[in-house]
């Protein structure tokens, strides 16, 4: 199969702002031309949109909006993974020879649609996602004796990493109190124990290795994948108090990088909620089975930013379309030594972790240098 | 016979293949198994809960029939992991499948 690098990226600024989706999708990709002057809009020869937005013919019009003539362009959904699926398929156009260079862009509006999968009537009543969560939280707390206090110490470390990140939704900094005395969503959820849906946009350009190397002295590549999909219904899943699919997906992507998860020096994680960052850390490996609490807490005491440097989902908000990409994004820049005071020291190998329906699918991505 | 009409007059049926005999949940239209024609099998037994949460009030269950029939529904008593239930109101509201257990 043929490499994959990473040559360029833009990203917007996480907000609640009320602009259209095009406006978004139109604003990373801006971005993304003014951070890499080098970048020849005439190599795209693809276009690939990531989002939930209802909105029609998207990559078609990003493209003509940004000046592209692509062979490929469509847009991808897949709820709050699209984006790393849109980054797989952009690896396999290039990979198979179809493609020669890919832009992917991702955007979402606060009042996204994706946020609820209407469809899945097993949750009956309890179709939000704060549902989920709550039945995840119960289990997991349950299971391996953690409190509330526990999990609210992820949203302190992924919010005082989100500080250090100037396109991030949070600004602040939260104490543990104050995460447990937050709003009250349920018995087993507060307001800052969730990440929030915002607008943003987030785009990569991915490209095939002899174009990387001729483009860019400072590449990422793209050297794993691993996607699963156990089901589509919450009620499916095996485990309420680890990831199936996130289990699967990261066994894949290290077995084809060729790497053992104790290589892996940076990590985005899919944090939808508190819970999810033990229970991914635990299912990827990066802990043992009721430790995950564990590692975060000596991560936060250490200020070691290793797992998610740029404040999660937690931190930065959740625009569904665009999250799988800023991850993306994230790794790559702490690869290239561009993180700024986010920089974990001399990271060469990372993880991105991305998951949709309460990690009835997911998927996870190796990069390195 | 269709599920949602069944649900939507209060009942709560299991689909099961005519052909695998075997159930596909959440319903549709064709077994998940073998494509076979779905029938409607009228609940007979108990649930079990196997996880809750509750909001305000009201506290919701996950439940579980047969080890793979899974709902969430309310309830108003303080449910226990393990304690057996039936359902005792179901019905379609505001598009959404809505489940009480007892």
């Amino acid at each position: 199969m043929k490499k994959v690098g990473i040559v360029g990226h833009g990203i917007t600024q996480f907000s609640r702002s009320d602009e259209k989706i095009e406006t978004v999708l139109l604003k990373s990709v801006k971005k993304l031309f003014e951070n890499n002057s080098e970048l020849d809009k005439e190599h795209v020869d693809s276009v690939l949109v990531s989002t939930n937005n209802e909105s029609k013919y998207l990559s078609p019009i990003l493209s003509e909006s940004a000046g592209i003539k692509p062979k490929i362009a469509h847009s991808i959904e897949s709820l709050c993974n699209s984006g790393t699926n849109s980054i797989v398929s952009a690896y396999s156009y290039i990979a198979s020879g179809l493609a020669d260079m890919v832009l992917v862009s991702g955007a979402e509006r606060y009042d996204s649609p994706g946020q609820i999968l209407q469809w899945d009537n097993s949750r009956g009543e309890f179709k939000h996602p704060i549902f989920w969560a709550s039945i995840f939280a119960k289990s997991y707390k349950r299971k391996y004796l953690i409190s509330d206090e526990q999990l609210a110490s992820v949203s302190v470390k992924n919010h005082k990493h989100a500080k250090e990140n100037p396109n991030a939704l949070s600004n602040k900094t939260y104490s543990i109190q104050e995460v447990m005395t937050s709003k009250k969503l349920t018995d087993d959820l507060r307001l800052l124990d969730c990440s929030r849906p915002c607008t943003g946009g987030a785009s990569i350009i991915l490209a095939s290795e002899e174009m990387t190397k001729k483009i860019t002295s400072n590449p990422t590549w793209i050297t794993g994948i691993g996607q699963m999909t156990t089901s589509a219904s919450f009620t499916k899943n095996s485990s309420f108090s680890s990831m199936e699919s996130t289990k699967l997906a990261g066994r894949a992507a290290l077995k084809m990088a060729n790497k053992e998860i104790q290589d892996v020096d940076v990590a985005e994680i899919h944090d939808a909620f508190t819970v999810c960052e033990p229970m991914a850390l635990e299912s990827l490996g990066f802990s043992n089975a009721g430790e995950g609490m564990k590692t975060i807490n000596e991560m936060n005491g250490t200020d070691d930013f290793k797992i998610n440097p740029r404040g999660g989902l937690i931190g930065c908000g959740h625009p569904l379309g665009a999250t799988g990409i800023a991850q993306t994004i994230e790794i790559s820049q702490q690869l290239q030594t561009e993180a700024g005071r986010r920089q974990v020291d001399g990271a060469s190998v990372g993880l991105v972790h991305n998951m949709s329906a309460a990690a009835t699918s997911s998927t996870v991505l190796i990069l390195e240098k | 016979m269709n599920f949602e009409t069944e649900l939507s007059n209060g009942k709560f049926c299991i689909p099961e293949c005519e052909k695998c005999k075997k159930i596909t949940w959440p319903p549709a239209e064709f077994c998940s198994h073998c494509f076979g024609t779905i029938s409607l099998k009228q609940i007979t037994g108990d649930g079990k809960i196997i996880e809750f949460s509750k909001q305000g009030e009201h506290y919701f269950c996950m439940v579980e029939f047969f080890e793979i029939v899974r709902i969430i529904a309310k309830i108003s008593k303080t449910p226990k992991i393990g304690q057996t239930v039936k359902i005792s109101k179901c019905g379609i509201k505001n598009g959404d499948h809505f489940f009480q257990i007892i």
